[in-house]
């Protein structure tokens, strides 16, 4: 089996009183693509943001390339160049052309030349077929543009991982092809993949992997050809039976 | 004399104070800017202590006249042994008074710009301090600029309460020229359409400003977005 990238360890998190997420634990290797499945609020975008630490567990371990990023010593702002991550909400960076949101981060976090990180960014831009969108802002794009500017900046940063927190369920239904497009081609090229995704097709079509959570614990996990196609819990079939008229 | 007359021989003595009270107020509104940015960032994204130091510093200020802030400092402090000139005095008051406001305006635009734009700044790597520098600022710059004008513009009247410590700016001038006329009501005319030029100006120049730094359909509207 290929090298393993990432590796969560028992994760609890609480909100208040409520325990969002209930020991989880995750592995994920080299080029593999795993969806996150389950109802809303079940705790799926915060075991996400658990694993590049925008949300710290309260307990348990996430391993990075074998760093532990819940080691307080570690750098964690150096650990997150590591990994890519798409919002729902897009959250590009509204003063920058299309092309300087994507060489930011080169730029300042990386220490690139200016004039190498432009030419990095035309790269990636190209690769999610914007590269005449350059130099538009965020307001001048549509949502699937930005969405796929978002993908170009991350993958700017030659994440070994990406994290993609429903990159389409802010976007309208004619715009969500073209960034799922983007999405299954990354995964065709080899990019390890996170993915928290209502898009019951694309995870059947692109996952290696299907996690079913729900309640904050894992429910069922498994390869898509079992998951969608013979689930082993009454909660999953219940959940993918709401999907139904996706596979129509 | 005819009014013609006293104000051709006015102009020099308000010239003065046009300047002193250009100085006063650019210095002023520096210190806020300097001392209210800061403090704007503690409030927003600071740990709970930054949050109630800047909280209690906007409340203190702005709850409380600038004149009797201006009188604590001028004459009250002295008895500490701290002395300032009338200028200096005038300058530290406007400006943490000042400070005070910018705080709040400040905050509305760092809120303006959201919190998504920060959680990406810091996904791709960049430190809080960085993503503020780099992503936040420039936005909140442009954000802030119709509300800050307003600031920039009361400061300039704000100034004229620095006659009372004899500052020798605009009003002091006033005075000054009364007592020498007797013409009060000619030389406040003349001294209001002094601060109404000057203002009239700064607004030009503000909403040059703006127009410049402007970004396609970056608003505050699309920034919350």
């Amino acid at each position: 089996m290929s090298r393993e990238i990432l590796r969560l360890e028992n994760i609890h998190k609480c909100y208040g009183s409520t325990e969002v997420l209930k020991g989880i634990d995750l592995s994920v290797h080299e080029s593999e693509v795993v969806v996150l499945l389950g109802p809303s609020g079940t705790g799926k975008s915060t075991l996400l943001r658990c694993i590049n630490m925008l949300t710290v567990p309260d307990k348990g371990h996430v391993w990075v390339n074998g760093k532990d990023l819940t080691d307080p010593k570690i750098n964690i702002n150096h650990a997150r160049e590591h990994m890519g991550m798409v919002f729902q909400e897009f959250n590009l960076f509204a003063h920058l052309s299309a092309i300087d949101n994507v060489a930011v981060g080169l730029v300042k976090v990386q220490g690139m030349k200016k004039s190498a990180a432009l030419e990095r960014a035309k790269f990636e831009l190209e690769k999610v077929g914007l590269s005449d969108k350059a130099d538009l802002y965020p307001g001048q794009l549509s949502g699937g543009q930005k969405q796929r500017v978002a993908i170009a900046r991350a993958l700017a940063m030659s994440p070994d991982v990406m994290l993609f927190d429903e990159p389409t369920s802010a976007l309208d239904p004619e715009l969500i092809g073209e960034v799922l497009e983007v999405m299954q081609k990354l995964a065709q090229d080899g990019m390890t993949m996170v993915c928290v995704t209502h898009e019951m097709h694309f995870a059947k079509k692109v996952a290696n992997r299907a996690i079913f959570m729900e309640g904050g614990v894992i429910v069922e996990e498994g390869s898509p050809a079992e998951f969608f196609d013979q689930p082993k819990t009454d909660r999953a079939r219940q959940f993918l039976g709401k999907f139904d008229s996706q596979f129509e | 004399m005819s009014y013609f007359d006293f104000f051709i021989s006015s102009i020099p003595a308000l010239l003065r104070g046009t300047v002193i009270t250009l100085e006063m107020s650019a210095i002023s509104l520096l210190i806020g800017l300097l001392v209210g940015v800061p403090l704007a960032f503690a409030r927003v994204y600071g740990g709970k202590v930054f949050r109630t130091i800047s909280l209690v510093y906007s409340e203190i200020l702005r709850d409380t006249p600038v004149l009797v802030q201006l009188f604590v400092v001028y004459y009250g402090l002295p008895e500490f042994g701290i002395v300032f000139s009338p200028l200096v005095a005038g300058c530290l008051t406007l400006g943490l008074n000042s400070a005070a406001y910018q705080i709040e305006y400040f905050r509305g635009a760092i809120l303006s710009v959201g919190n998504g734009q920060m959680m990406a700044a810091r996904a791709l790597g960049m430190s809080q301090t960085k993503a503020i520098l780099v992503i936040i600022l420039p936005q909140v710059l442009r954000l802030v600029i119709p509300t800050w004008s307003n600031e920039a513009i009361s400061m300039i009247k704000n100034t004229s309460v620095c006659y009372l410590i004899a500052v020798p700016e605009l009003m002091t001038q006033a005075k000054i020229l009364i007592a020498r006329y007797y013409n009060t009501i000619e030389t406040y005319s003349t001294v209001a359409i002094y601060y109404l030029v000057i203002i009239g100006v700064m607004t030009i120049i503000f909403s040059l400003i703006e127009r410049k730094l402007r970004i396609p359909t970056m608003t505050i509207e699309s920034a919350k977005k």
